[in-house]
């Protein structure tokens, strides 16, 4: 919440321990600290428990011990439906690949949080005079311009323009933290690097908290910071 | 929801369509069924009414009442003149119309008959017979034509026909030396009656004083004009309508029908044939509105199946709706509008080919069957039917979710 002292960051864990549905616990996390603003390379092999971090700090699943606060909030403490509601207000996701629901186009595509999240909805407005128009300035912002690719199926777009369609989504509405899960091992080695240039120059805008993971590490020098799993992880 | 679930099935057009069409399918069996059976029974009910009794040969009372009625069947032997004349003559008959079956023309029945018949026939309630053009026969060769006839063969006061014998749609026999003379046509009244060609019993035995045994008699051919002086005082006749003096004295005639030494006969009251015949029937009738509920079952279990498969492959799909904000409420509203539009388009679609197939198939049922089917709005029973399977689809829009929605972690099944 922008009324929060500043100095609350924008995600903090502490004293972490998580397993899937009772099995061996994949996660065992002493402490993270990510600043608002900040741009976090979260960085591990396949299968190290990158996703599963997400997903904890996202508040879909739950940690069986341990503290997760994010964007001031305790997640563990927020009912169902009001992490719901939270994750719809203050997150933004990219992911790997098949971002997009098929069967909308561009614009219906990027517009999508908008018709759950009405803070997301009305800040889009106030930043342009529509949400409508909000989503076409992103999609300009990122490259993709001319009103016949907005009105385009969202499947009729090159994986490049399907990664840029969904980092306008993440974005509409300026939420606090946008979640990113690999969101460039679709794309090729040049259009990697402009992609990020392009998610940090409209997270820089917003003062938006980027957490972003990879297990190509050739990323992580554009970032402000790493976060190498492995080292945080007491769990091998 | 409801836009984002129209775009979804435009994605999904084929199962759609094929959901929609099974459903639209088994909703027109069902609601024909249904249908057809109480329009069979109205029809049947309307065909005759101030009938007391009717009179034929030894028989069964519904093959007495098909033959005589509903000109379904034949008969299985006549009356004689003399035991009609007879019967006629008991105190508490109040009038009688004689009818003789047997010949045909173009596949329409030929009934012979008198004018009492235009006097005492009833049908639908009290409704007499009507003329729309013309007069009653007066002559041995005039004939009175059902509506139908006279509009399915184009035919019109003062044309000629000819009759065949026997009642079948192609006969090899004409009684072409005789022509009959349309002189009046009948309104229409939606019973066997447009259905019929009238002609006077003389006329009848006129066409036939030449033959014997069912075929012309070799070297005898009497032309029309030396029949006329000829007595045509009929030998038989096939059945008789009976109309009493007192409903009370119904049993009391038809016992003495029963009871006829002469000759064996059977009276049958219509009211109590036609019960039997629902009785016969109704079991079938059962079993077929049994079986279209099945099929609405199986038409609704398809979409089930393509609603349940759909949701498989499009786990991914919901797990994007979730990332972007919709609460577990708007996937499930999502299915269950899903359910929705495809039970509500089967349904409207199924009455739309139900009315279609009833406009088309009216005319076959009508002339194949002799059953005369009213295309009216949909009946209280029919909009309860179609209320079930409203009901059933919403139930199966719910338990769709409700089976598949296990709780799985949403990054997960996105990467």
């Amino acid at each position: 919440m922008s009324d929060k002292p500043i100095t609350e960051p924008a995600v903090a864990i502490s004293g972490l321990r998580f397993s899937w549905d009772g099995r061996e616990p994949v996660l065992d996390i002493e402490l993270i600290r990510i600043e608002r603003g900040e741009r976090v390379f979260i960085e591990g092999p396949s299968g190290s428990g990158k996703s599963t971090l997400l997903s904890l700090i996202a508040g879909v699943v739950l940690p069986q011990k341990g503290n997760i606060r994010a964007n001031g909030k305790q997640i563990g403490a927020l009912s169902g439906a009001t992490r719901d509601r939270f994750r719809a207000d203050h997150i933004g996701f990219i992911y790997q690949m098949f971002n997009l629901i098929p069967y909308l186009s561009v614009i219906e595509n990027v517009t999508l949080p908008c018709r759950f999240s009405i803070r997301r909805r009305d800040r889009a407005a106030n930043r342009s005079c529509s949400f409508e128009t909000d989503a076409i300035r992103l999609l300009k912002k990122l490259g993709m311009d001319g009103i016949a690719d907005i009105t385009k199926p969202a499947t009729d777009l090159s994986v490049g323009q399907q990664q840029r369609v969904a980092a306008a989504r993440a974005l509409i509405g300026a939420p606090e933290i946008i979640i990113a899960d690999e969101p460039t091992s679709s794309l090729d080695k040049g259009h990697r690097e402009a992609f990020i240039q392009l998610l940090f120059k409209e997270c820089d805008r917003e003062e938006t908290t980027l957490i972003f993971v990879s297990h190509d590490t050739s990323l992580e020098n554009l970032f402000d910071r790493t976060i190498r799993l492995d080292d945080i992880n007491s769990i091998p | 929801m409801f836009a984002l679930a129209l775009k979804s099935f435009r994605n999904r057009k084929f199962t759609t369509i094929f959901t929609i069409v099974s459903i639209a399918l088994s909703v027109t069996l069902l609601l024909g069924v249904e249908r057809i059976r109480k329009e069979t029974r109205t029809s049947f009910t309307n065909t005759i009414s101030g009938t007391d009794l009717i009179v034929g040969a030894r028989s069964g009372p519904i093959q007495l009442l098909l033959y005589s009625v509903f000109r379904i069947g034949n008969a299985t032997n006549n009356i004689s003149w003399k035991s009609y004349q007879e019967i006629a003559r008991n105190p508490n008959i109040k009038w009688t119309i004689p009818i003789s079956l047997g010949d045909s023309h173009k596949g329409y029945r030929v009934m012979g008959t008198n004018a009492d018949y235009f006097e005492f026939f009833r049908f639908a309630g009290s409704r007499r017979l009507e003329l729309s053009a013309g007069r009653i026969f007066k002559g041995v060769f005039d004939a009175v034509l059902g509506a139908e006839v006279a509009q399915a063969l184009n035919y019109h006061v003062g044309d000629p026909i000819i009759i065949a014998h026997g009642a079948g749609e192609i006969s090899l026999i004409k009684h072409d030396d005789k022509p009959f003379n349309v002189v009046g046509i009948l309104k229409k009244t939606g019973t066997p009656v447009d259905r019929t060609v009238h002609v006077l019993l003389e006329g009848i035995e006129a066409i036939h004083i030449d033959w014997k045994e069912g075929a012309p008699i070799p070297g005898m051919s009497i032309s029309p004009d030396k029949v006329l002086d000829m007595d045509l005082t009929p030998k038989a006749i096939t059945a008789l309508f009976v109309g009493l003096k007192s409903r009370i004295a119904a049993f009391g005639v038809q016992r003495f029908v029963n009871d006829y030494t002469q000759e064996p006969l059977l009276a049958i009251l219509p009211g109590v044939a036609l019960q039997e015949l629902w009785d016969l029937i109704g079991v079938a009738e059962k079993a077929l509105l049994a079986v279209s509920g099945l099929v609405v079952v199986v038409g609704l279990s398809g979409m089930l199946i393509a609603l349940m498969t759909s949701l498989n492959e499009r786990r991914r799909e919901m797990a994007i709706l979730r990332s972007v904000g919709a609460r577990p409420l708007h996937v499930f509203s999502l299915i269950i509008g899903e359910s929705a539009i495809l039970t509500m388009a089967g349904v409207v679609i199924g009455i739309v080919l139900l009315y279609v197939l009833l406009l088309v198939g009216r005319p076959v049922i009508s002339s194949g069957f002799g059953l005369f089917i009213a295309i009216g709005g949909l009946s209280k029973y029919e909009l309860l039917l179609i209320g079930m399977v409203c009901l059933a689809g919403f139930l199966i829009g719910i338990s769709v979710p409700v089976f598949m929605s296990r709780p799985r972690p949403l990054i997960r099944s996105l990467t």
